[in-house]
């Protein structure tokens, strides 16, 4: 069955016309709205890759209906950024620290992180790793993305962009 | 040379140089902070199918029938194949084609493909596969690699893939102090983040197009083409962005079915696996079953080692014989061992087929060789450390296998060097979210033990057993611009940063392009054992090379000058008296120099019916100390810190040898702590990551490395590849330390809460 909606994605409204009404948010997002930066790794709320903010608050992409997510505000990693080519404090730590190896696991730790980071601009080494304990990561071991997270919010902090 | 300032913390100090040696940042990091990276699960075609594969419920069963017709009669289903619609060859596999692309008459393990289907929805492809009616006769499996060799054949090839002896002195005459112990190591998954993934997209050649998330471009091609039966020129691989290997990515999964549903319907098809069809469609960590006896002189010198190993293949071959070769090979571990017998079968069962995973081989034995050691210490009355010390390796020592090494190999520097590590500070007594157990405060302080636990692994670098082994790089200079393309595939590991890395210091330009990874070059190997910096960074820097000359005799030629007399410093071209003096970019205007090169490792050789020969090109070593708390009435552990020191040879990128130094240390720790596929009748019970473990930030500890840097001779820039020795020593380092916190045996990995708190 389908039924046209509209969502609020990144500020910008987005016509869904023809979708079935069991698709997750990930999967219209990915395969409906040309907005591939939340990744599918699990399906099932395990690996937070598809970590999104629905009006501000974190969520994994996999588990919300699209056709549930209408009138509520849709902020994903390719949302983040100001403009092409620019990267957020976090974004630029993550490169500077070397926190990006493979990278299919990033644009999850990077929303989850801008979430952690508004709510607690200095967050201690233990609340980061609980921040992102719903992130998994196979090939850093973590440790340059801690790293990352203690010097965007140290950048942050100083009020730098 | 360009700028090598760095900061204590390994940080480019100047974006934009980043020659080898500095902690250059990754070409492809913007793109993947940002989401805009295409991983090959991301990838999309005008008029583009979703593709589905059904697969085995049963680890054996005689296929009686297929009935297709129900799915091929749902709406939106364009093609539904069986073994039947193959129209080249029915079986690929990674080193012998063993395995049926669609199980025909036999299906012989959970998970096999059966049909595959192209739909215009991927749930409607799933739904169509639920619609397959597959007639199975279920047969009696054989699940037990201990029964494996007198079972009845689990295929036409025989039950054994290999059965390598290696003996060496004489073990008939034990030393005085003798321990020895059984062990077993479980099923590991690679476990990947970014599950498998590929387009296939008929070209109008009649060839196929397969863009693909994979290790090795080249061995995808050929498996391919002869299934599709289209001669390999006809097949055109392109590397999809991958997320992550570690193994997993060596033998072909989704790639033949992907094109036989493109070739059928002549629209592109896609295929993405699922969390649980990952699982079941790549190979796994071998599990192991290990008996090992040493004897010692009363110093603790070894005098004998004896070592029976069962490795689990599973259905298929995939690289067993290999990482059976690895096992027997680095057995004993880096240390002297004059008088050896060791026993190594791998063997076919209906469990998943297991194969390549960082260490290959190495893991296993180093869980039961570093167990030994720890027994032998403690019947010596040594310390852990002072006996690995008195057994190190060398160069010049030899192996197990006669070779004498001859390369750099400071097994006792890394001993040294980790041991010297500061240790942490004691646990907080007031801070409950650190103890074992965390957020669910299960523990009290006054209950909770602390360990330390030591280990040492090594293993070889790239291929081994006299094969040929080879990359193939071209560098193109062109305006102060050099283009770098290799089909070497960028995993994660960083290749693609060491390549820019490379061609910068030997060209001195800034500017440093790569071309995408595809089969329109030759073949760069696999993206595995450890190999691709020597390998492909080799042939990059031979490419590069080449080029450098054309560029000096250029240069030369225009100031009637010998080549011998210029060299590149920081980017200008200079002769000794300053009479030449220009930019590359200068040199290079308007002129275009390419070179092609391919580059090869000297020769090995295979191992004889002792086990003996000069089989490994380059050996590596790492030790790990780990320190664990541990609440052994629950049989909880938190891992405080891990502290290693890893051979090198020359850090080209020190950032991302942390980085690997860390992630391989996690998968070490998961499977010492967490991870197994857990198994009843043939059927993995745990393929997702509600029930598959793997370590999260909250599991990891601090990790505290050191690099030892001993140039290897012969390497490029002297650098050892530094993926896998963190994975090898890392988990019995830290079962070493539990059993320092309890006392308990444990003789098995992944150590479960019952071992810790009650024995055996």
């Amino acid at each position: 069955m389908t039924v046209p909606y509209r969502l609020t994605i990144n500020g910008a409204e987005h016509e869904v016309a023809d979708a079935w009404l069991g698709e997750s948010l990930l999967y219209v997002l990915r395969e409906r709205l040309d907005l591939p930066g939340a990744k599918s790794g699990c399906e099932q709320g395990e690996c937070g890759s598809c970590s999104v903010l629905i009006d501000g608050s974190l969520e994994c992409a996999c588990l919300v209906l699209a056709a549930a997510a209408v009138g509520r505000e849709i902020t994903t990693v390719e949302g983040l950024q100001p403009d092409r080519g620019d990267f957020t404090a976090i974004q630029e730590a993550f490169l500077a620290e070397g926190a990006v190896q493979c990278g299919f696991c990033t644009p999850g730790l990077i929303v989850a992180l801008t979430d952690l980071l508004t709510h607690n601009p200095h967050p201690d080494d233990l609340a980061v790793r609980e921040a992102i304990s719903g992130n998994l990561c196979r090939c850093t071991g973590y440790g340059r993305i801690l790293a990352a997270a203690q010097a965007a919010a140290s950048t942050l902090a100083g009020g730098a962009p | 040379m360009t700028d090598t300032t760095t900061t204590t913390s390994g940080r480019v100090v100047a974006p934009g140089k980043g020659g080898v040696g500095e902690s250059a940042s990754r070409p492809d990091g913007g793109p993947k902070v940002r989401g805009e990276f295409a991983f090959a699960g991301d990838l999309w075609a005008e008029g583009m199918l979703w593709g589905q594969t059904l697969r085995s419920p049963h680890p054996s069963a005689v296929i009686r029938g297929v009935d297709v017709s129900a799915a091929l009669r749902m709406p939106g289903v364009h093609a539904v194949l069986t073994a039947d619609d193959i129209p080249g060859s029915s079986r690929y596999g990674l080193e012998r084609r063993d395995q049926p692309v669609f199980a025909a008459d036999v299906v012989r393990h959970v998970g096999e493909p059966v049909a595959a289907v192209a739909a215009d929805h991927p749930d409607t492809a799933r739904r169509a596969c639920q619609a397959i009616v597959v007639d199975y006769q279920p047969l009696e499996p054989v699940l037990d690699p201990a029964e494996a060799l007198t079972a009845p054949p689990v295929h036409p090839d025989g039950n054994l893939f290999r059965h390598l002896l290696i003996r060496r002195g004489d073990v008939a005459v034990l030393g005085p102090v003798v321990v020895e112990g059984s062990y077993e190591v479980g099923m590991q998954d690679q476990a990947f983040m970014g599950p498998e993934a590929g387009l296939a997209v008929p070209a109008e050649d009649g060839g196929m197009d397969l863009i693909v998330s994979t290790q090795w471009l080249h061995n995808d091609r050929l498996q391919v083409a002869e299934c599709l039966g289209l001669p390999p020129e006809k097949v055109r691989l392109s590397l999809g962005g991958v997320g992550g290997a570690f193994g997993a990515r060596e033998d072909v999964s989704l790639h033949i079915h992907a094109c036989l549903l493109a070739q059928r319907t002549g629209r592109p098809v896609k295929i993405v696996y699922s969390r649980e069809e990952s699982f079941l469609g790549h190979v796994h960590r071998h599990p192991a079953r290990m008996w090992m006896r040493h004897s010692a002189d009363r110093d603790g010198r070894i005098a004998t080692f004896e070592a029976r190993i069962l490795l689990d293949g599973g259905a298929y071959r995939s690289s067993s014989y290999h990482v059976v070769a690895n096992a027997a090979c680095f057995s004993a571990g880096p240390y002297k061992v004059d008088n050896a017998l060791v026993e190594a079968d791998g063997v076919r069962t209906n469990n998943p087929p297991c194969g390549a995973m960082r260490g290959f081989g190495a893991v296993q034995v180093c869980f039961a060789h570093e167990a030994q050691m720890d027994k032998l210490a403690q019947a010596c009355g040594l310390d852990p450390v002072e006996l690995r010390l008195r057994n190190a390796l060398g160069t010049g020592d030899r192996l197990l296998t006669g070779q004498t090494i001859d390369g750099a190999l400071p097994v006792a520097r890394v001993i040294r060097e980790a041991a010297a590590l500061p240790l942490p500070p004691p646990m907080s007594p007031n801070e409950e979210m650190t103890r074992p157990g965390g957020a669910g405060r299960t523990a009290d302080a006054e209950h909770v033990r602390r360990g330390v636990g030591f280990a040492v692994g090594f293993k070889n670098l790239m291929y081994a057993e006299g094969y040929m082994d080879g990359s193939v790089a071209r560098c193109r200079l062109a305006d102060g611009l050099a283009t770098v393309t290799c089909a070497a595939a960028e995993v994660g590991q960083g290749f693609v940063t060491l390549a820019q890395q490379i061609a910068r210091t030997v060209l001195g330009v800034d500017d440093v392009l790569l071309a995408p990874a595809d089969t329109t070059i030759g073949s760069a190997g696999s993206s595995s054992a450890s190999r691709q910096t020597w390998m492909s960074g080799g042939a990059v820097q031979k490419a590069c090379l080449a080029v450098r000359d054309a560029l000096l005799a250029d240069v030369a030629s225009r100031h009637g000058r010998r080549a011998e007399d210029l060299a590149i410093v920081e980017g200008r071209i200079v002769s000794a008296d300053g009479v030449v003096d220009e930019s590359v970019a200068e040199a290079s205007a308007g002129q275009v120099f390419e070179e092609e090169v391919e580059y090869h490792h000297r020769l090995t050789h295979p191992l004889d019916h002792d086990g003996q020969g000069d089989a490994h090109v380059s050996l590596v070593c790492a030790a790990h100390r780990a320190v664990v708390d541990v609440d052994a009435d629950l049989g909880l552990v938190r891992v405080v810190q891990m502290a290693t020191a890893q051979d090198v040879g020359k850090a080209l990128n020190p950032l991302q040898v942390t980085g690997q130094i860390e992630g391989g240390i996690a998968q070490g720790l998961g499977l010492a702590t967490m991870e197994e596929l857990t198994m009843r009748h043939g059927r993995i019970l745990n393929p997702s990551f509600t029930d598959y473990l793997i370590p999260t930030a909250l599991d990891m500890p601090e990790v505290v490395a050191t690099l030892v840097e001993e140039p290897e001779p012969g390497a490029p820039f002297g650098a050892k590849g530094v993926g896998e020795p963190p994975t090898i020593s890392s988990t019995p380092a830290i079962v070493a330390a539990v059993r320092a916190a309890t006392g308990r045996p444990l003789a098995r990995v992944p150590m479960r809460p019952p071992d810790i708190a009650f024995g055996p």
